[in-house]
């Protein structure tokens, strides 16, 4: 068994019309057996900048904070808020610091640019290779699964409420057809002047 | 939650989490594996530059991470560097030859020179014995003219008038061999890579989507991406969209967010609208 | 001075013995009310290389039983070639195409029989039952099997799995009766999950072939896949 999937997860995010949503399950467990069905792996890392943090559950939990640590200095010492690219190569640069001892972290980042508004996603690998794309990112352990679902229901310009219905039924769909991620999910709607939080109703085995 | 984490500033790698890690190989976890670009990426000098190509897809195992990635990365204003291998490493490797560079640039006054990123690049991967799994190929003009190296894992470099690496380096060469010529013009160095690359593209399963170029003449550097759309997204028959409320929520949270409005200006047309 | 005792021994080395390759190849089946579909790419692929762009993995064992076989290829014609004597044989001796369930039945044995060095195969049987219903037929390499409404095999198998439960499954979805589709809209659901496999997974491309068995017998049509 992968050290990433010692604990299980699965996260995505989705680039829409203005918006941007990234969309997380609930589960911590112990291989396969289910320890909680409320722990966190989408952290808020300002106003519309989130982070999904899939993996080893004691990296997710040192990551961000090391990572909240960062921000919170470029922050003071910028006197501004972060941008979501800059943001990711924080992330990509903190990673790749430990590329011959790794956290078991596959991040997720989805954003929109303080300035401009512009939605932005990206996901990265445990050394911290930086990917972004124009139409979704996942990452966890039911990526095939996710990626199936994504790369037929995800289209271009969709309206946050929309958008909302596509990730959760990419997400859920996905990690029903997994046996370490689900029990529960959350997703986040990114906009401009508010962000939705949702907390899904899932099958819980 | 975790303690809190004041770390020092400093440089280079971080061995912080080597033991433990080993730990958990001993439990019998299995590593996992990063991104790699199991690429083609290929170059020919012609006659007055470097035509660099590469394919855009990004593995994890045998699944596309990433359907258009970029390859070719910038070294410095007359230097590209394609890269294959472990994604994270050609990334970050060329990134900081390319900081050094620079920096050599500023001290000197000086256009920097192939040979120095090759110097740079072959020391840096030689001192890492390997562990850094990034194969490129580095190309340029400069005071000498156009110069073309490709630059193993371990730090071997060969300089040569064509090269390929990666894992479609195969059927890139099988196109170099049968159809290379010293002095081509232009148009024929950037169709026979593009050609090199397409082998790998359709024969190599590790390289799929389209062509990026990168032509660097003395004068001038053209970054053409994509070159060619070899692959296209398949165009879907029906949609998938769903009637709203159709997904089963427990709550709904909004956290409105405050922003200061910078400016407002108010735009009225000189026409009057068109109301039909 | 003496050596260490039996300072020249060697242990005896195991030779490793490893006799199955994977070919890639993704096959999807689903069972209508009065049809049943089955899909498959035409990539033969080895590693990195690709053997053949025109190799289906569907097999038609009657006029209307179908199977798709993926796994290592080597297999799948061993066991194509068992399965079509023995369905010759059950013609010559009753005179008539033995049933689909009956098809499954026999596959279960002659899957299980090679218990402890198995066909390396992913298998698919469809066809249609005694009363004309479409059937799917789905097979783990060593024989237990399961009578299903839709079921994807092979390398993008868990690409093509959650969608098929939601569209076909009608799986997390309110206030969504799950109903049968026409053939016509799940011919088109077919091309497109293929058409998403096709650009994640490497070992799914080229093409697909779609066949589609109703009691008329059964129809096939190619669709093209991206080729990288």
């Amino acid at each position: 068994m992968s050290i990433l999937a010692y604990n299980g997860a699965a996260i995505m995010a989705m680039k829409g019309k203005n918006c941007v949503a990234i969309a997380a399950d609930r589960r911590f467990g112990i291989q396969a057996q289910t320890v909680s069905m409320d722990f966190d792996k989408v952290f808020e890392m300002g106003p519309n900048l989130y982070i999904g943090l899939p993996g080893l559950a004691t990296d997710v939990q040192t990551v961000h904070s090391r990572l909240k640590f960062r921000l919170n200095m470029y922050e003071l010492r910028e006197n501004r808020r972060i941008k979501p690219k800059t943001f990711m190569s924080m992330v990509s640069n903190l990673l790749y610091e430990r590329r011959f001892g790794p956290y078991f972290v596959e991040p997720v980042i989805a954003g929109l640019d303080p300035k401009t508004g512009e939605p932005y996603i990206a996901s990265m690998d445990l050394i911290g290779c930086p990917m972004e794309t124009n139409d979704f990112v996942v990452s966890g352990t039911c990526s095939e699964q996710m990626y199936g679902m994504c790369e037929s229901l995800w289209e271009p310009d969709l309206e946050p409420d929309d958008l909302f219905e596509t990730i959760s039924q990419a997400l859920m769909n996905a990690f029903d057809r997994d046996a370490v991620s689900g029990w529960g999910a959350v997703v986040y709607i990114i906009e401009k002047d508010k962000v939705t939080k949702k907390m899904l109703k899932t099958r819980q085995d | 939650m975790a303690a809190p984490c004041v770390e020092p500033a400093k440089g280079g790698f971080s061995f912080e989490n080597c033991s433990r890690n080993a730990r958990f190989e001993q439990m019998g976890l299995k590593f996992p594996k990063a991104y790699k670009t199991g690429t083609t990426i290929a170059g020919v000098i012609y006659k007055d530059g470097v035509v660099l190509g590469a394919d855009t897809r990004a593995t994890e195992d045998t699944v596309v991470a990433d359907k258009n990635c970029a390859k070719i990365h910038y070294i410095s204003d007359n230097i590209y560097c394609c890269g294959a291998g472990t994604a994270a490493d050609t990334e970050m490797t060329t990134q900081m030859i390319s900081g050094q560079l620079e920096l050599h640039r500023l001290a000197t006054g000086r256009a920097p020179r192939v040979c120095t990123a090759n110097r740079l690049l072959k020391q840096m991967l030689f001192r890492y014995q390997g562990y850094i799994g990034a194969a490129l190929v580095l190309g340029g003009v400069d005071s000498t003219g156009p110069n073309l190296y490709s630059i193993w894992p371990h730090g071997s470099t060969d300089k040569l008038p064509y090269v390929t690496m990666g894992s479609g380096s195969l059927a890139a060469m099988a196109t170099f061999e049968d159809r290379f010529k010293p002095n081509m013009t232009k148009e024929e160095a950037m169709k026979l890579v593009r050609d090199a690359i397409a082998a790998g593209i359709f024969n190599d399963l590790g390289s799929g989507s389209n062509v990026d170029l990168c032509v660097i003449t003395k004068d001038k550097v053209e970054y053409i991406r994509p070159h060619e759309i070899a692959n296209a997204k398949g165009v879907k028959q029906g949609r998938y969209l769903y009637k709203r409320g159709t997904t089963a929520t427990l709550s709904s949270d909004v956290k409105k967010i405050e922003f200061d409005v910078i400016g407002t200006e108010v735009k009225t047309s000189a026409q009057p609208m068109d109301t039909q | 001075m003496m050596g260490e005792p039996l300072s020249d021994y060697k242990a005896p080395v195991q030779v490793h013995f490893s006799p199955y390759e994977f070919n890639g190849g993704t096959i999807l089946a689903i069972a209508g009310e009065d049809y049943a579909l089955i899909a498959t790419d035409t990539r033969l692929s080895q590693g990195f290389s690709i053997h053949s762009r025109e190799s289906p993995k569907t097999y038609p064992l009657s006029e209307k039983t179908v199977l798709g076989c993926c796994g290592f290829h080597g297999d799948v014609l061993t066991l194509t070639k068992v399965l079509g004597a023995r369905l010759q044989i059950f013609e010559k001796d009753h005179n008539k195409p033995m049933p689909t369930p009956s098809v499954a039945a026999m596959l279960s044995t002659i899957l299980y029989y090679r218990r402890f060095f198995p066909y390396y195969t992913h298998n698919l049987v469809v066809g249609l039952d005694e009363e004309g219903k479409g059937c799917v037929y789905s097979f783990d390499p060593v024989g237990s099997y399961e009578r299903e409404f839709y079921r994807a095999k092979g390398s993008a198998s868990a690409m093509l799995q959650p969608l098929l439960d939601n569209q076909l499954g009608g799986k997390n979805q309110q206030g969504v009766e799950r109903q049968a589709m026409p053939l016509k809209q799940c011919v088109a659901m077919v091309k497109d999950v293929f058409t998403s496999a096709a650009e994640r997974d490497i070992y799914t491309g080229d093409s697909i072939i779609i066949s589609v068995v109703t009691k008329e017998g059964t129809k096939s049509e190619q669709f093209p896949l991206r080729k990288d």
